[in-house]
């Protein structure tokens, strides 16, 4: 009981606190699985996220689904996506006409302007937890190869996403083992 | 009840969660061709309303417009079914692809590929991150995005306070501060940014 319990405030904190849609939650996402509940590693959830990005449709409830069934069974993954999803929802469909009223409230823009820089400390910081983890297992070649290399085809090239981590999964399968 | 509605509702949600891709926000556009070009549910006026009365709420987006949208067109049946198509599909495949990379977990070659993928999604969210600060830049001049993001780094990093509460105190602070200079940048904001 207490897990499901946990399993919810874990998906709950994320889903209220985080502004601008799913992916700005992620780094609160993960602060709750690795960091405060040690459900998964920061290797695991890295490898969960490179795949929920390589899939369509919304990545938060794609982790909270995935996270709460590794958990709690289906039921847990239930209560995780229900925690994304419902806190928000209810108030929309309830607080229509009041909402109406604030939606171009500059009170409500300068909220999400003023959070903006801490998501984006939230994300820096967790990109350096992926470097780092990589670092450890991987070696600094193997790291550097890779952050150069999926830079150049995301940024510069503009290669979408999925094709990206195609492409990294197969280095991983026929390099990386070469090295070890 | 409305059969056919409910089928519409689910494909119309289903092909947009299955086309967008890189998260909720990017399948928007798609969640607009379906629910007002091709359904007709809504016309595009009540559609940028129902966006951008989300958008003031936490939480991601696509399940807030699949519910609010399902509801509206098909009742309590027609949220939870809106919702299913949109969240569903891709948890199912998730939970069947980590399921088989696991259980080829010992091998040499899987172990190549998670190792792989962390750097790559590193460079991610570094990118996102720099999106994020270069936006901020823009809304807020670059010293109160400086001062901000240093106060949380030093929050964060250094104090160890957990993120949602960092993030309520400046939710608190912008309800409380008085707009003053705001008003401008609010306007120029409506005029750039339609979503």
């Amino acid at each position: 009981m207490l897990t499901y319990w946990h399993i919810f405030l874990a998906f709950f904190i994320p889903g209220i606190v985080g502004y601008g849609g799913g992916p700005p939650s992620i780094p609160l996402i993960q602060y709750e699985v690795v960091n405060r509940y040690g459900w998964l590693s920061v290797q695991e959830f890295g490898e969960i996220l490179a795949l929920g990005n390589a899939l369509p449709g919304p990545i938060a409830t794609k982790m909270a689904g995935y996270v709460g069934y590794e958990v709690g069974g289906w039921f847990g993954a239930f209560v995780a996506l229900f925690a994304t999803v419902a806190p928000s929802l209810i108030v929309m469909l309830f607080l229509l006409g009041l909402l109406y009223k604030f939606k171009d409230s500059p009170k409500v823009k300068a909220m999400t302007n003023l959070i903006r820089p801490t998501i984006a400390v939230l994300m820096a910081v967790m990109a350096y937890d992926f470097f780092a983890s990589s670092w450890k297992t991987s070696g600094m070649l193997q790291t550097v190869i890779l952050i150069a290399a999926s830079l150049f085809f995301l940024e510069k090239l503009k290669v979408h996403p999925a094709y990206v981590i195609a492409g990294a999964l197969t280095y991983g399968a026929v390099v990386i083992p070469i090295f070890q | 009840m409305d059969l056919k509605v409910q089928r519409d509702l689910f494909i119309g949600f289903f092909r947009s969660t299955m086309l967008g891709y890189g998260g909720g926000p990017s399948a928007i556009p798609l969640v607009h061709a379906e629910v007002v070009k091709r359904y007709r549910w809504m016309n595009d006026e009540e559609f940028s309303d129902v966006l951008a009365l989300g958008n003031t709420l936490p939480g991601p987006i696509a399940t807030k417009m699949a519910g609010y949208i399902g509801y509206r067109v098909g009742g309590t049946l027609g949220m939870i079914n809106a919702l299913v198509a949109t969240v569903l599909p891709t948890v199912i495949l998730m939970i069947v692809l980590i399921g088989f990379l696991a259980a080829f977990r010992d091998s040499k070659i899987v172990q190549g590929m998670t190792q792989a993928v962390s750097p790559v999604v590193g460079v991610m969210l570094a990118t996102l991150a720099y999106d994020f600060f270069k936006q901020s830049k823009k809304n807020l001049g670059w010293t109160k995005a400086c001062v901000l993001s240093l106060i949380s780094v030093a929050a964060f990093v250094l104090l160890n306070i957990h993120p949602a509460l960092i993030i309520t105190f400046f939710m608190v602070y912008a309800l409380l501060y008085k707009p003053s200079k705001e008003k401008k940048q609010d306007h120029q904001k409506s005029v750039s940014g339609g979503m």
